[in-house]
């Protein structure tokens, strides 16, 4: 634990402002043209010497993205996005797949040394803890290093970017590429499926259990660029992993977009545990800049009695549209959506999940927290739904919003069908303030008020807390201190 | 310790306190009594720097410092203690946590260094088995689900780890059955020393048959209408608040 204290502590005494991340690293770039048509997906599949079918894909993608148009039902304004005026593909100048970190720009690693992700691997083996995770680093549009490869390769685990996966695994990525999210799925996902650059691509063989921790680290450097990172995720048959995933950008005045889309897929038996920090720049005490997310994850419990749980730490982004969901197709799967969002200033969250029981006696669990300081608007959406041959299914949902101040907004948007009558689904929901006699009370022991906002929305937050790895759960917790700083005067 | 002069406040206004005045040395325990609407919980939430109340006129000395321009953690810092007629759930914070983030801010504060964990768990075992308190009640959320009797005795094992220099105890023998108000009234009778001033705001003589009190004053309608030794308390009793109501 004390090397993550030092990386917060690090990363905490960057001077820039609220906003702890929000550096900018000064490197040459190779950036596609400006804008969007056939070209560019062309240009982005070349670049990453992709094989025919996998244009093709994109293609498609295009296509389709070109007759759609934007959805419009979550509760978030945002000016238009000007798709043509954004760059697609950023990558430092240097040649994907490098072979060793000594290939890699020194002014990335400085980066990532910055956050506190260490990429160098013996660095990470002095660290006691911090030794048993995997890192993969995306910086822009590229993945610029993945650490212990070697190690993993033993257990036969592959983890790496999906482009080189693209090359070397033709047959997992073609099988399962678009089997969760389907290309034409919805709209930004749909982006996604043309252009997408880089991102992480795991496969669990048969029976093993990932010896470590898979961590993936976005960051977003280039101006106007949108960062579209695609992750598929594997389990085989009775595999285990846990998966980490953080994100952090520059202060920027205009918004910059960012399109994920997530693919899980669980096999008979097995288990993937899916946690993300995310904490992208949202934007500033007035409103301006921010990142645009825009994310599709979804994990599909392909095989009976396998399980998907999603756990998350929204505390950034001007706009969050990001409902990670399960499909429990097998019988007995389980599905679980642990989620704590913060939004302050002016930040608008539309978050949630979705629970589709396709399997017999299938379970899901969704505990959701949302907390709303500042001017900013705080909703969960939520679906849960059983089909007819989903029999003995069950869920259980709890909403908890809490309000700080009286100028946000919290909401609350749940869907629940059952088409058969012997599933039960529970669903819990609570709006409260943090009332001033907590923070007096608080207060007078001796905290200050935001240490006692924090204490008290820490108490608020701690079922989701205690779903996190460890490592990630202090982070967690001192960045929902960060990220409230300011809401109470 | 403490000098309150003609002290006037009102909240939402309302005009509550009208006048009140009060010396308390360093030491010495002092009862204030009186009827509901006297406005005894107004002075202890003033004391302790609670927002709503308004203070329109008069001062607050703690150790011949102006009290009144402090927040209400600077307070705590500078010694002031309120154990709280109501005291406040805060749900997922285990009693421990909170107990440990109290004491290691005021010592902050206080430019002091933290706490080592093995001091602190030490510390508050000693304490609260003097309180009998069971160490499963301290790996529970903050008041949550406590009876009257662990929320009251929780409030004086925050007040035997802080180490305040003035403590108040607003109605602390509210909702305790006899053999509740001794523990806690054992708990408070330890703290009592030389360089600790207490205020023990009750409307019952019996609390003051535990804890014996230097002075006694009664409060009506804003102010202290009467003070005097421990048979005051026993006056009361007897004659009821309403003889001194009219005084006022």
């Amino acid at each position: 634990m004390a090397a993550v204290q030092e990386t917060v502590e690090r990363v905490r005494s960057i001077d820039v402002d609220q906003y702890k991340y929000g550096f900018v690293t000064d490197i040459e770039s190779d950036k596609a043209p400006k804008g969007l048509d056939e070209s560019t997906v062309r240009f982005i599949s070349a670049k990453k010497n992709e094989p025919e079918w996998m244009l093709e894909w994109r293609l498609e993608a295009f296509r389709r993205w070109k007759t759609m148009s934007e959805p419009t039902w979550a509760r978030v304004k945002y000016k238009p996005i000007p798709y043509q005026d954004l760059y697609y593909y950023s990558a430092p100048k240097k040649k994907p797949g490098l072979e060793s970190l000594d290939e890699v720009d020194p002014e990335i690693l400085k980066t990532y040394e910055k956050l506190g992700i260490p990429l160098r691997e013996q660095e990470m083996l002095a660290g006691v803890k911090r030794s048993n995770v995997a890192v993969d680093a995306v910086f822009d549009s590229v993945s610029v290093v993945t650490t212990f490869k070697e190690e993993l390769k033993k257990a036969g685990v592959i983890f790496g970017s999906i482009s080189d996966a693209i090359r070397e695994h033709p047959e997992l990525v073609r099988k399962y590429l678009g089997s969760v999210v389907p290309v034409s799925d919805n709209f930004f996902a749909t982006l996604n499926s043309a252009v997408f650059s880089d991102g992480s691509f795991v496969y669990i063989p048969k029976g093993v259990r990932c010896p470590m921790e898979l961590s993936t680290y976005f960051r977003i450097n280039e101006q106007n660029t949108g960062q579209f990172e695609r992750t598929l995720i594997i389990a085989d048959e009775g595999s285990y992993v846990s998966y980490l995933e953080g994100c952090t950008a520059p202060m920027r005045d205009e918004n910059q977009l960012h399109a994920a889309v997530v693919e899980l897929v669980a096999l008979k038996d097995a288990e993937i545990k899916y946690s993300t920090i995310q904490n992208w720049y949202p934007g500033d005490a007035s409103g301006k800049g921010g990142i645009y997310n825009f994310v599709t994850k979804r994990g599909d419990c392909r095989g009976d009695n396998s399980k998907i749980s999603w756990t998350q730490v929204e505390t950034g982004s001007a706009i969050t549209w990001k409902y990670p969901s399960c499909i429990l197709r097998g019988d007995n799967t389980r599905g679980e959506f642990y989620s704590i969002a913060i939004s302050n200033g002016h930040q608008q969250v539309d978050s949630g999940t979705k629970m589709i029981h396709l399997g017999k006696n299938s379970v899901s669990r969704i505990i959701s927290k949302g907390i709303a300081a500042g001017v900013s608007n705080n909703t969960y959406r939520g679906l849960v739904s059983a089909h007819r041959k989903a029999t003995g299914s069950r869920n259980f949902t709890n909403c908890d919003s809490l309000l700080i101040g009286d100028k946000c907004g919290a909401h609350t948007v749940p869907y629940i069908e059952a088409k058969n009558s012997s599933t039960i689904f529970e669903h819990e929901a609570t709006t409260s303030k943090i009332s001033e006699d907590m923070l007096f009370y608080c207060m007078q022991r001796g905290l200050s008020a935001e240490e006692s906002v924090a204490l008290v929305v820490n108490g608020f937050v701690k079922d989701v807390l205690q779903h996190l790895p460890m490592e990630f759960a202090v982070e967690a917790q001192k960045l929902i201190a960060i990220s409230l700083e300011g809401s109470v005067g | 310790m403490l000098e309150v002069n003609n002290l006037h406040a009102e909240i939402g206004g309302n005009q509550i306190l009208n006048g009140l005045s009060l010396d308390v040395k360093q030491g010495q325990v002092h009862a204030i009594m009186g009827p509901n609407g006297s406005g005894k919980s107004t002075l202890s939430y003033i004391l302790a720097g609670k927002k709503d109340y308004k203070v329109t006129e008069g001062t607050v000395r703690l150790e011949g410092k102006d009290l009144l321009a402090l927040s209400p953690d600077e307070r705590a810092a500078k010694g002031v203690f309120l154990a709280f007629q109501y005291p406040v759930e805060i749900p997922g914070v285990t009693t421990m946590t909170f107990l440990r983030t109290a004491v290691n801010s005021v010592r902050k504060k206080r430019g002091e260094a933290e706490i080592s964990t093995p001091d602190f768990l030490r510390l508050v075992r000693e304490k609260a088995a003097s309180l009998r308190i069971d160490q499963e009640m301290l790996k529970r959320a903050v008041n949550v689900g406590f009876s009257g009797g662990e929320k009251k005795r929780n409030e004086i094992l925050q007040m035997a780890l802080l180490e305040p220099k003035l403590c108040v105890l607003d109605e602390t023998d509210s909702g305790l059955d006899i053999d509740a108000l001794k523990v806690v009234a054992e708990g408070v009778n330890k703290l009592r020393s030389p360089k600790r001033s207490i205020i023990v705001i009750t409307h019952y003589q019996r609390l003051l048959d535990h804890i014996v009190p230097d002075v006694v004053h009664v409060m009506a309608k804003g102010r202290i209408v009467k003070s005097g030794g421990p048979e005051l308390a026993h006056e009361l009793e007897a004659k009821g608040y309403a003889a001194f109501e009219q005084a006022a």
